[in-house]
């Protein structure tokens, strides 16, 4: 407490240094909690909460309870939803870029640790912000309907329970991490939720391959989740916290006495390690193998680690150790997410199974978001997060849809779908327009935005590497609205390729049908709202909220004043003056002519996919093989620790086992010497006095009567000797 | 009252202690003088721990409870098993040692 | 009023250890011994040691005695086991003998009696204090914890029923079991040497 309130003051210090007349106001705000009480902050934690009693009910009930318990974790998830929805609607209420409610200021943490001073603390409190805010609906929204689309799509299955109690504990992790205010907890949550991963993919264990990808899920993602936690030492190494908000006080007021306004080394290198392990979650370049493989768990849980839960959780790390990035950070982070962006891009023109394809969308999507953040562009991309979670997980679940119709994952083997499956139709189709970037749609907004930053930032830096994240980006959104309209072209358009299973299609129950329409109309609308603001009668004030959650934390160069300032009003004049125009033209000729490239290749048939595959055979095949990543993961990283483990149990098993041998050895040496001693000269002693002892004993055994109270007697008798001596001496 | 009072009461509780251990020829007598002697030494401890205005005597009072209890509980044990093996309880017949 | 309640109790005190030696059958014997018990516990509350006198009602007579009665009911009476003349010629020496002592000790010694005896207060707390405090009894307190383990274990261990026939046979596997009960005991005491293993 003490703390925050001297960082309180150093940060009311330090608003003042910039003149920040508006920021005191805000903050003077800002103790007035917005209108939040405790019990909000109660109602918050029963969100994650509720899950978690679902699956511990669930865990031991499940399977006797009526309709093995899916109703109840339906109807506990749909409950969270609507807390969220309630707590966002206050959250819309405050509409200000500067919301946040802290549950430590309003005396409300748990503290895990003891609460001696100098003793290391583990404090739990509720952080809710627009972020976390904007998060919670989305999170509870997709999971809920996964949860009613499960219950349609599982059906039968042998371990119908468990999956529902498995997901429920998916929702809770992610849950749980959202509205965590420390980084601790955070981590916690984020490695809860790889073992969720690893349970849902291997739902269906008999399977050789489900078994290899949920172990392969675990394990890579376990590489980033060490990085992440070197991370998380370096800082709480030099600034002795976790929590959120503490860290980028300190972060600021680190930079601001550094005598030339320079970042640290260290934090430069504590931001990449906290960004590597969201490369690992969110299947970033290096480590993005894992996530096509975890396609082999059931489409729900796809959709699940695809739009609300995993991979989102990896952005919401990046979005919120923002602050604490430095430059030189954020300048891997961009490059990172850009590069991934075009290359997983390309491998999903080329993939045939219709989740690989929407793997890969979402490998590339994820890094449009990790991008966008490098550049400065927290709101967009967050805001990009958002609306991918509505679309990617109505395209997953109308994957579903589609397979559980025809029963197979091959896009070769589909085609004219669109008459058997209106439903799944539309609403895959309105996705498709979204993530493809066509206007109007929730995509267009969110990647426009993106576009923008990345643009904006290239024009104000003016350094070749920033321009990286501009043309990647721009190429990857074209080749994104290419290969989605090439699924949709290839699995409901034309003519059916296999008859037979074409005749046996048919569109699925209302519990898979609902989730895809409310996704569907989100995935048209949900841009709007968070990109403009709702219309001014329902509020006095429509400026952008969500775009601008990071506004004050964006550049620290406004903080820092004089050049540093201008350098960033510059680049806000950019952002808003040209960078926008052009991204917004960039985008829309990037997107029309990825749609009309596909539509040339698969619905008109102009050009046949075919004859340019064969005309470039070598690159298409590398394609095809994902660039032989899992290959040369497998020869290396895999070869490599199998060859060291081989080395090391051969060490073992000469080197150790040999010095043991030969201490063996030299022991029983000296024991055979000691022993023969033993038998000579001690046990020679032994007899003697076993002798002397034997001639002692047959004297004094005369007194041994064998009666137990004459020894009484004689013992009292002595006592009372002793006794007599004493006294009358 | 005075300490001697005490004394002369534990006096006599170790007198008849000692009396009923060595002249009764039953096992249990035994177990029970016993006990009145350990309990005569308590309340030496504990007089002489009032009237010193200390406390060391009590805790000591304590340890001696604790033990009467550990030997008890081990001496019955003993007591029963003697029982079993030579069936008797006066305590002349178990005289193996002697030989 | 004091005085009262001291001859009270001493006489219950005094009266309950004659009884028990003096009583013919064990039984009654055991009862004139809770009678001693009861009296001891009541001089307890005289000398202001209240803890210790509910210790004393709860370990002697409401633990010790039981264990003494079921001893006497798991064996057969004996009626002809009291002999008056042994218990009086042992009863009279041991009475001179101890009562001279006395008298000799009480003419040697010069107590002096302090003049501003505390007024006893309750004694649980200081007691508890005490015996935790590290400078103080802590490490006997521990070690009387590991006693009683290991009492709790002997007596078990010794009351199992053998008979006379089996001793030969079984002594050479009671050696074994008593190396094994050796190494358990050592375990033990690492055990309860560890912070906080108390019994």
């Amino acid at each position: 407490m003490h703390s925050i309130l001297s960082i309180l003051q150093e940060h009311a210090k330090t608003a003042e240094q910039a003149g920040e007349a508006a920021g005191g106001a805000a903050r003077a705000l800002a103790s007035a909690n917005w209108g939040f009480e405790q019990k909000d902050i109660y109602l918050l934690m029963a969100i994650p909460l509720l899950p978690l009693a679902g699956y511990i009910i669930q865990l031991f009930f499940g399977r006797k309870l009526p309709r093995q318990g899916d109703w109840m974790l339906i109807s506990l998830m749909f409950a969270g939803f609507g807390i969220a929805i309630y707590e966002f609607a206050k959250c819309l209420g405050a509409w200000s870029p500067e919301f946040k409610i802290e549950s430590r200021t309003m005396g409300l943490s748990w503290n895990f640790l003891g609460s001696s001073p100098g003793s290391p603390s583990l404090v739990a409190g509720v952080l809710y912000d627009n972020l976390s805010a904007a998060m919670l609906v989305v999170v509870t929204l997709v999971s809920s309907l996964v949860h009613l689309f499960s219950a349609g799509y599982m059906k039968g299955d042998s371990r119908y329970h468990l999956f529902f109690a498995n997901i429920s504990l998916f929702s809770f992790a992610m849950l749980g991490l959202v509205i965590s205010d420390n980084l601790i907890f955070f981590f916690i949550f984020w490695e809860l939720m790889g073992l969720c991963s690893y349970l849902l993919i291997g739902h269906f264990y008999y399977k050789d391959s489900a078994r290899k990808a949920s172990l392969k899920a675990f394990m890579t993602t376990r590489i980033g989740d060490v990085c992440l936690l070197i991370g998380l030492c370096i800082l709480y190494q030099h600034f002795g916290t976790l929590q959120f908000t503490e860290l980028y006080e300190k972060v600021k007021i680190a930079v601001q006495n550094s005598p030339t306004h320079e970042w640290p080394e260290w934090l430069t290198a504590a931001g990449i390690l906290v960004f590597l392990g969201s490369v690992g979650k969110s299947a970033q370049f290096p480590l993005h193998v894992w996530l096509p493989d975890a396609m082999e768990g059931p489409t729900p849980v796809s959709a699940m680690i695809h739009a609300a839960t995993m991979v989102a959780a990896g952005v919401y790390l990046v979005g919120r150790a923002f602050p604490i990035l430095t430059p030189d950070a954020r300048i891997v982070v961009s490059i990172v997410g850009s590069f991934t962006g075009i290359f997983a891009a390309t491998i999903g023109i080329c993939a045939n199974d219709i989740k690989k394809v929407l793997a890969y969308s979402t490998i590339s999507q994820l890094g449009f978001m990790i991008a966008s953040i490098g550049v400065g562009g927290v709101g967009a991309g967050l805001f990009h997060m958002i609306t991918h979670a509505c679309f990617k997980a109505c395209l997953f679940l109308g994957s579903g849809s589609v397979i559980h119709a025809v029963h197979t994952q091959d896009m070769r083997e589909m085609g004219g779908l669109r008459r058997k499956l209106p439903i799944t139709y539309l609403t895959m189709l309105a996705s498709t327009l979204a993530i493809a970037g066509v206007p109007l749609f929730a995509g267009f907004y969110s990647k426009d935005a993106i576009l923008a930053h990345a643009l904006a930032r290239a024009m104000n830096e003016g350094i070749w590497y920033y321009y990286l994240p501009i043309a990647f980006l721009a190429t990857a959104s074209c080749i994104t609205a290419f290969y989605m309209f090439r699924l949709v072209h290839m699995t409901f358009h034309g003519e059916p390729r296999d008859r037979e299973k074409f005749d046996h299609a048919h569109e699925s129950g209302p519990a898979m049908a609902i989730p895809l329409i409310v996704l569907g109309s989100l995935a048209v609308v949900c841009g709007y709202p968070f990109a403009h603001g709702i219309p001014a009668p329902l509020f006095s004030e429509a400026r952008p909220w969500f775009l601008a959650i990071w506004e004050d934390h964006v550049p620290f160069e406004t903080l820092l004043g004089g050049h540093f300032a201008e350098h960033h009003e510059h680049y806000e004049h950019i952002l808003h003056e040209s960078a926008h125009s052009n991204a917004v033209i960039l985008s829309l000729c990037a997107a029309g002519l990825g749609i009309s490239l596909s539509f040339a290749f698969y619905y008109f048939r102009w050009f046949s996919a075919e004859k340019c595959a064969n005309a470039i055979r070598p690159v298409y095949n590398t394609v095809l093989n994902k660039y032989y990543f899992d290959e040369f993961y497998g020869k290396t990283f895999i070869a490599g620790t199998l060859v060291f483990s081989k080395v090391s149990s051969l060490f073992d098993k000469y080197v150790i086992d040999g010095i043991v041998n030969f201490v063996g050895g030299l022991m029983k040496k000296s024991s055979d010497a000691s022993a023969s001693f033993d038998r000579t000269v001690v046990d020679g002693f032994v007899n003697f006095a076993g002798f002397g002892t034997q001639a002692i004993a047959s004297i004094s055994r005369m007194l041994q009567t064998g009666r137990i109270q004459q020894y009484v007697a004689f013992s009292v008798f002595a006592l009372v000797v002793v006794a007599a001596l004493l006294i009358l001496r | 009252m005075g300490l001697a009072g005490y004394l002369i009461v534990s006096a006599v509780m170790l007198a008849c202690g000692i009396v009923c251990t060595v002249a009764r020829k039953n096992v249990i007598y035994i177990l029970m003088g016993i006990e009145l002697i350990l309990n005569a030494a308590n309340l030496n401890l504990v007089a002489f721990s009032r009237f010193n205005g200390h406390l060391d005597g009590q805790v000591f009072a304590i340890f001696s409870i604790i033990l009467a209890a550990a030997e008890a509980a081990v001496a019955l044990a003993i007591v029963l098993n003697v029982f079993g093996l030579f069936d008797s309880i006066r305590p002349d017949d178990p005289d193996l040692l002697k030989e | 009023m004091e005085t009262l309640f001291f001859i009270l109790f001493a006489a219950l005190a005094i009266a309950g250890s004659l009884a028990t030696v003096w009583l013919r059958y064990v039984v009654h014997s055991a009862f004139a011994l809770m009678a001693a018990f009861l009296g001891v516990a009541g001089l307890f509350i005289l000398l202001g040691a209240d803890f210790i006198a509910v210790s004393q009602v709860l370990i002697y007579v409401g633990g010790i005695l039981i264990l003494i009665l079921f001893g006497i009911m798991l064996t057969p009476p004996d009626k002809k086991e009291r002999s008056v003349k042994r218990v009086l010629g042992f009863g009279i020496p041991v009475f001179a003998i101890v009562g001279g002592l006395a008298f000799q000790i009480g003419s040697v010694v010069k107590w002096v009696e302090k003049p501003d005896l505390p007024i006893p207060g309750p004694t649980a707390a200081p007691i508890g204090r005490a015996l935790l405090k590290p400078d103080g009894y802590l490490v006997p307190f521990e070690l009387v914890s590991i006693v009683l383990l290991v009492a709790l274990i002997g007596s078990v261990f010794i009351a199992r029923r053998r008979t006379m026939q089996s001793i030969g046979a079984t002594s050479q596997a009671i050696g074994g079991t008593s190396q094994a009960i050796g190494g358990t005991s050592q375990a033990i005491g690492r055990a309860s040497s560890a912070p906080g293993g108390k019994s």
